[in-house]
């Protein structure tokens, strides 16, 4: 019997959840309707959007609001794996420096595709590190990734205190070139997302970081090798986070190390609106795009209408609140 | 029903999501009572007392204390009225001390204003326990370092501590030894001398029939009728909550246990059970008793590769094995139901289909990917066989009921087709019919080939299942019965100590 649900539940709602049983089976506890209210208010966002100013729905705008998100919507993918195995990985911005210096430091002397395969690589590295120490020593992964944000940020630096250009004639072509109507960095976002649903909906190990989130004990006696997903979960974070990096100094043309200061925030943020509950138990490929794209397409109004940064982050927190206020009722104690 | 007594709940009525839960219930209970409530899973008994504590709300009826409706909107209104519970799981809050526990809201402070007094602190809560007749726990500790019945002690003394005027007790021996089931009881007949009323909630008749004056049964959300235990016997009792006869709960299997399947071989772990020697053949349903910490379930874990034992062997089919995590015994073919299925035992957000597919990936992969299809008739096959209620594999299984959760977990194991299945307390927290129809299930197995350790802290279904029983005392095992050797007497006495048949 559903007491623990039933008790959230008034009187006067008890129509609404009858016919939320009715049309969406998975029982009044399932998140899924309420990620429906996500892509509701991302709708709204858009009309907004529109009527608010005439640039908005042009085709530049929306190519231009498309690149912006790339490398949030990678990240925030990689965070959301993190996220669902009852972590949190801080670590996220300083890798995409690491992988975004790598790349353009690199490109001169190996070429473009194996700088950007280091670059990848690296980011897997730390998050091998990351992963290691939360799954095989139990540390926290707050703990552990507020470390390697500060040891990773410091070795992008020691690697260069000056931004990087590089010189190779195709370095450019990553962040700026098309594929038809789309920048060809959201095609690779998109199949990223696409990539990660399936690994979260249709394989073994998705399943498990999944459940690893709600219940590691279960899973563990289930004859799951808990500690191996783990890992993966900061590996495919690390790798996304590198390749964020790799996409963005392709887009500016530089290699700042000082990029991806406080992305991190970003990331968990998108997470968050998107569904992801921290500490594991909810979450998902889809909720984090809508998460992704409701932050990106906030910045880009606001952007157009040339309102000051302090103004946007002030908003999305707000927005921040009242995702997870909207959300509340659902999530079961 | 008498206008006079203390407590009266009258017309309660509740439904969630259309189903109802309680359908107009009377009950009442006076001062100076114990008043058992009992039922199956999902009768109501939780949803009556809730409503009585505040922390749900009847969709109608009144409730009546001394005589005056009260609207007892919140828990806050319900302790102070006087009404408190200690729930099936108690919560504390685990990393602070047993003092802080028990008097959290009323802690002593100096002269100095806002520091806390601590000896002060921990001379009133050794005087509770001691008031309570539980002198074993030390306050200073942490609540996380003790044992889960005394936890549940610990619990029992918060209520207690505050003079409630209704104290209502959901389950409070599931965890709780023979001999601090005993001290649990004296402090219910000293509470009643102060006339207290208690609403006592169990599964196990036994202690209705000792303890209450009066015992409610509920079926179906409704009053099935109340009696006094001196005017009826258990049998009667049994049939107003299920319509069925003990007799019937456990089905009668031919015995013919086939070749050595599983051996251990002077298993020890050090300071928690040494030398553990026995062995389950195919076929054979081996039961395992002890009281909370003999270290039964140690042993269990130590099989399933959660534990490593220091010394002794583990022989698997005439093979030595080594299990260095449940993975490693899973793939050798050994399953184990744990103890408690909401710590360990289920991921609560997730569906039916996936807690009971987390076990058996390797049965519906290919490629590395889930073949949904294949995944959707594994698990809906289960949930018809073993008659999961509501047969929605995609619903969370925290929505169902303790019984079909039970179920849930036990199809993850049916699933994996193991060799030998450790169940740990299977039918633990899950009501009367659901319990016959795991019996069932079990015996079945057994019929199939299937090696089988039955650990259970209820002597019924010890002697009610095993072809024998083997019995743990202080992680040793003190005893070996076999199935005409063993009574709830022989039992008993093997494992407090009083007698040793090793």
């Amino acid at each position: 019997m559903s007491t623990e649900i039933a008790s959230k539940e008034k009187g006067g709602r008890a129509f609404a959840s009858s016919l939320r049983e009715k049309w969406f089976p998975g029982g009044t506890a399932g998140r899924r309707h309420l990620d429906y209210v996500f892509i509701g208010a991302f709708v709204v966002a858009i009309a907004i959007g529109t009527l608010a100013t005439e640039v908005f729905f042009t085709e530049a705008n929306m190519k231009n609001i498309s690149r912006q998100i790339v490398s949030n919507g990678l990240i925030s993918l990689g965070m959301l794996m993190v996220i669902l195995t009852g972590g949190i990985d801080l670590s996220v911005g300083s890798i995409v420096a690491l992988g975004g210096v790598i790349s353009a430091g690199m490109s001169d002397k190996v070429g473009i595709v194996p700088a950007i395969l280091i670059a990848l690589a690296a980011g897997a590295l730390v998050g091998i590190v990351n992963g290691f120490f939360v799954a095989r020593f139990k540390l926290q992964p707050f703990i552990v990734t507020l470390a390697t944000m500060g040891i990773v940020r410091g070795f992008v630096f020691v690697y260069t205190e000056t931004p990087l250009v590089s010189q190779h004639p195709g370095f450019r072509v990553l962040g700026s070139s098309s594929l038809g109507p789309l920048p060809s960095t959201m095609i690779i976002m998109l199949v990223c997302f696409i990539l990660v649903w399936i690994f979260l909906n249709r394989t073994p190990a998705g399943r498990a970081t999944v459940a690893i989130g709600g219940n590691k004990e279960a899973v563990w006696l289930a004859g799951v090798n808990v500690e191996r997903t783990i890992l993966l979960a900061y590996v495919l974070s690390g790798v996304f986070s590198a390749l964020a990096g790799t996409i963005l100094v392709s887009r500016l043309g530089i290699a700042q190390p000082s990029l991806g200061i406080a992305y991190e925030l970003d990331a968990i943020a998108a997470c968050v609106i998107g569904g992801a509950i921290l500490g594991g138990g909810g979450g998902g490929a889809i909720g984090t795009f809508f998460g992704v794209l409701i932050l990106g397409m906030i910045n880009n109004l606001l952007n157009l209408h040339g309102i000051q940064s302090y103004y946007q982050e002030i908003i999305k927190g707000a927005v921040i609140i009242f995702a997870v206020l909207a959300r509340r009722r659902g999530t079961i104690r | 029903m008498k206008t006079k007594e203390f407590l009266q709940m009258q017309g309660i009525s509740k439904s969630y999501d259309g189903t109802h839960a309680l359908r107009s219930v009377d009950f009442s209970s006076d001062r100076g009572e114990v008043h058992a409530v009992v039922g199956e899973n999902g009768a109501g008994k939780s949803t009556l007392v809730k409503i009585l504590t505040g922390a749900l709300r009847a969709d109608a009826g009144r409730i009546l204390l001394d005589g005056i409706p009260r609207d007892i909107s919140s828990p806050l209104i319900g302790q102070r009225l006087g009404i408190r519970m200690v729930p099936q799981h108690v919560s504390l809050v685990p990393h602070l001390t047993v003092t802080e526990n028990v008097l959290l809201c009323d802690l002593p402070t100096c002269r100095l204003k806002g520091w806390i007094n601590w000896p002060e602190a921990h001379r009133r809560a050794e005087a509770i326990f001691e008031e309570i007749g539980f002198r074993g726990i030390k306050v200073r500790k942490t609540v996380s370092l003790l044992s889960a019945s005394q936890q549940q002690i610990v619990g029992i003394a918060k209520a207690a501590a505050v003079r409630p005027e209704i104290l209502i007790m959901d389950e409070p021996s599931a965890v709780l030894s023979q001999e601090e089931l005993k001290h649990l009881f004296a402090l219910i007949r000293r509470l009643k001398e102060d006339s207290v009323s208690i609403l006592y909630i169990s599964h196990r008749l036994d202690e209705v029939f000792e303890i209450a004056d009066r015992v409610t049964v509920l079926k179906d959300g409704q009053v099935a009728g109340t009696a006094s235990p001196r005017d009826i016997d258990k049998g009667t009792l049994i049939k107003m909550m299920v319509g069925r006869t003990l007799e019937e709960i456990f089905p009668h299997r031919p015995v013919r246990p086939g070749a050595e399947l599983l051996k251990l071989n002077g298993l020890s772990l050090r300071g928690v059970f040494e030398n553990v020697s026995f062995s389950i053949a195919r076929g054979e349903i081996v039961g395992l008793y002890g009281l909370i910490g003999s270290g039964r379930t140690e042993v269990a874990r130590s099989v399933f590769g959660a534990l490593q034992p220091t010394s002794g062997e583990l022989r698997l089919g005439g093979q030595t094995v080594r299990f260095g995590s449940p993975h490693d015994a899973l793939q050798a073919g050994i399953a184990m139901l744990t103890e408690d299925r909401s710590r360990d035992g289920l991921v609560l957000f997730l569906s039916i289909r996936d807690n009971m597919s987390l076990a058996n990936f390797k049965l519906m992969t290919r490629w590395g990917l889930i073949k949904r299809g294949r995944q959707n008739s594994l698990v809906r096959a289960k949930v018809a066989e073993l008659n999961v209620r509501p047969p929605v594999i995609a619903r969370p299984v925290q929505t169902l009921s303790g019984g079909n959760q039970q179920k849930v977990v036990l199809a993850k194991w049916l699933l994996a087709r193991a060799r030998v299945l450790i169940l740990d307390e299977p039918t633990r927290g899950v009501d009367v019919a659901t319990k016959q129809e795991i019996y069932s299930i079990i015996k079945g197995l057994a019929l199939d080939g299937m090696g089988i350790l039955l650990i259970s802290s209820e002597l019924p279904e010890i002697l009610g299942m095993s072809d024998r029983a083997l019995v743990m005392r202080e992680g040793r095992l003190a005893g070996e019965f076999s199935r005409e050797e063993a009574t709830e007497q022989s039992l008993l006495a093997c494992a407090a100590g009083v007698i040793e048949n090793a």
